[in-house]
């Protein structure tokens, strides 16, 4: 069994319980940190980790934390990036379900090396559960002298607060996020300023995802040098991967980064249901390109899967067997880009409405010859000319199955129909 | 509008914020967890709590998804219909529940207990196809599963 970080504790009884997490050495990097080590150095440990972003873009997270400046005016924050819905991106929610008082030991750690005092975990809204989890263990670290004023006994304090969303998945860019926790619609911002120096309520600001700060009590307790090890030399630590569609045994596996596809899915996640050949995955959620067969040698770490023209992402990995139509797969995410498009750039808010109408008419057989470079066209001037990554996540579906599969797009064409309706 | 003991919540809610406005969103959550739906009169309501014009409260609550708009039934069916769930059957628990409640995606059964809408990814793609009941996650559906569990929610 491979070394496990972010979900060491998720299979023992009353996981999510203080109790639990103390008898399985919880807390203790915190306890370690406050006594032993200075704010500075904490940032240098991370740093030295490797430690890149798990919320899908891998920015280093010492980097970034140390972006931010020392003395502010405005109280600086944390965000927690809880929004989790990227599709085919399940693990956050068994970290917050199953092993809360990790995020809040990871969200302690980063606060107390930045200087923050007050912490927001943005959950999306749908999960109504994990918010009462996180509450709960909140209450609890607070009860136990883990959360609050002088906590530990030291002189560092801390709130950390749950803060629900409302059903809309480009809260979780990190700009549509703020402007969410600050009451208004999540319409993405213009960057510069970048948020480490004017973020949430015009305060310096780091966004972290939920896995990137469950991986800090470690990284504090074994040391960065331990962690490195892990991975390969650029990817550092373990990956939850997400395996869902037609896998035998699909789930959250956490594994070294560099697993290759072909064990991720042979081996861990038990093969492609009823022995069928494999036709397409998607390594990093919806907003990175399709794969084929072919890439099942390729190494899962951020720049093998950059090498092979996709990317890692949020690791959300969705398998799909010879069955699977890729117009209508196409056709499935560009709906979902359409209908969570904010509105606030045309190109991104019309040209998904475009893509669909277009591939629409291509898998219920009424496609032209010409629409596939109408396809390509509505890409290409997507593309760079939205905002935020949003109008650069919703062409990709749509891009990289023209390109992947342009003859089974033109048998939809010629044959007017889809050759895999029942 | 809110209950006594929401208006406590409201109190509450208000300290973890350093304004009004960022208590916007839960304040809208409480409302609704109490009405159903965030009525005309509810966002008045909220507006005046936070001192906000009602034209803006509107504005926000209409990006969200989660805030209805209108009154939904007892229990709101929400099923997934992106990828992962699609690759795993979701369009035949959206059609078995159309058939057996009588209804299309974005309607209430006349006797006001169930309504049935269609969601995007809810974060639970490895236990596909799911659906979500009000707050709750019903995982790894089949057929049978969905029949148990609107038996049981009709007997409540
Ligand atoms: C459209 C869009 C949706 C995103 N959704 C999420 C999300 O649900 N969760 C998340 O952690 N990051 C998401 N991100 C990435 C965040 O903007 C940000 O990069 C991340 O939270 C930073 O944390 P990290 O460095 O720890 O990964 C999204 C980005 C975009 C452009
Ligand atoms: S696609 Fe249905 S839960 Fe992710």
């Amino acid at each position: 069994m491979a070394e496990r970080i972010v979900f060491k504790n998720v299979e023992a009884p009353n996981s999510r319980e203080l109790e639990t997490y103390r008898a399985r050495g919880g807390y203790r990097a915190l306890e370690k940190a406050l006594k032993e080590i200075k704010p500075d150095d904490l940032i240098d440990i991370v740093k030295r980790s490797g430690l890149r972003g798990r919320g899908g873009a891998g920015f280093p997270a010492g980097l970034k934390w140390s972006f931010v400046p020392k003395e502010s005016k405005l109280p600086k924050y944390l965000c927690c990036n809880a929004d989790e819905s990227e599709p085919g991106t399940f693990k956050d929610r068994v970290i917050i379900e199953k092993d809360p008082h990790l995020l809040l030991e990871g969200i302690t750690l980063t606060c107390y090396a930045i200087g923050i005092h007050t912490a927001y975990i943005y959950i999306r809204g749908e999960m109504v559960f994990g918010a009462r989890v996180l509450e709960q263990a909140i209450a609890e670290a607070q009860r136990a002298g883990f959360l609050g004023n002088n906590i530990l006994g030291s002189d560092f304090h801390l709130e950390i607060y749950v803060h629900r969303g409302a059903g809309a998945y480009i809260c979780g860019e990190e700009t549509a996020l703020m402007e969410s926790l600050e009451g208004k619609r999540g319409e993405p911002r213009v960057k510069p300023p970048f948020p480490a120096t004017r973020g949430l309520f015009g305060g310096p600001t780091v966004i972290n995802n939920v896995e990137t700060l469950a991986n800090i009590p470690d990284i504090v307790l074994k040391g960065p040098e331990w962690f490195a090890a892990i991975g390969t030399e650029k990817s550092t630590g373990t990956r939850v991967f997400c395996v869902s569609g037609h896998v035998n045994r699909p789930g959250t596996y956490e594994l070294p980064m560099g697993v290759t596809a072909r064990d991720l899915i042979y081996e861990h996640a038990g093969g492609i249901r009823g022995g069928r050949p494999l036709k397409a995955f998607i390594p990093g959620g919806s907003s990175v390109p399709f794969l084929t067969a072919e890439h099942l040698d390729v190494k899962l770490d951020f720049e093998s899967v950059a090498q092979a023209g996709s990317l890692l992402g949020s690791a959300g990995f969705i398998v799909m067997d010879d069955t699977t139509c890729m117009v209508w797969a196409a056709l499935n995410l560009c709906h979902f880009y359409e209908h969570e498009s904010c509105g606030q750039c045309t190109p991104c808010r019309e040209g998904t409405r475009w893509m669909s109408v277009v591939l629409e008419r291509i898998e219920h057989g009424r496609g032209r010859q010409q629409d596939l470079d109408l396809l390509l066209d509505v890409c290409s001037n997507i593309r760079g000319q939205t905002l935020c990554p949003f109008g650069d996540a919703a062409l990709t579906p749509v891009e990289s199955t023209v390109k992947l599969f342009r003859s089974e797009y033109e048998s939809h064409i010629q044959g007017k129909g889809c050759p895999f309706a029942p | 509008m809110l209950s006594p003991a929401g208006m406590e919540k409201f109190q509450q809610l208000l300290k973890r914020y350093p304004n009004k406005q960022a208590a916007l969103l839960p304040t809208l959550h409480l409302v609704q967890s109490e009405v159903g739906y965030v009525s005309k009169e509810a966002i008045d309501f909220v507006a005046g709590l936070l001192a906000l014009s009602p034209t803006y409260v509107h504005s926000v609550a209409s990006f969200y998804t989660m805030f209805y708009k209108e009154k939904m039934g007892k229990y709101v069916i929400q099923v997934c219909r992106t990828l992962p769930c699609a690759l795993c059957g979701s369009r035949k628990i959206l059609e078995y529940l159309k058939g057996k409640l009588g209804i299309e995606v974005g309607e209430t059964t006349p006797d006001g207990k169930f309504s049935l809408v269609t969601v995007e990814c809810l974060a639970s793609c490895g236990t596909a196809p799911v659906i979500q009941i009000n707050d709750d996650y019903y995982e790894g559906l089949n057929l049978e599963k969905v029949d148990r569990i609107l038996e049981q929610l009709s007997r409540e």
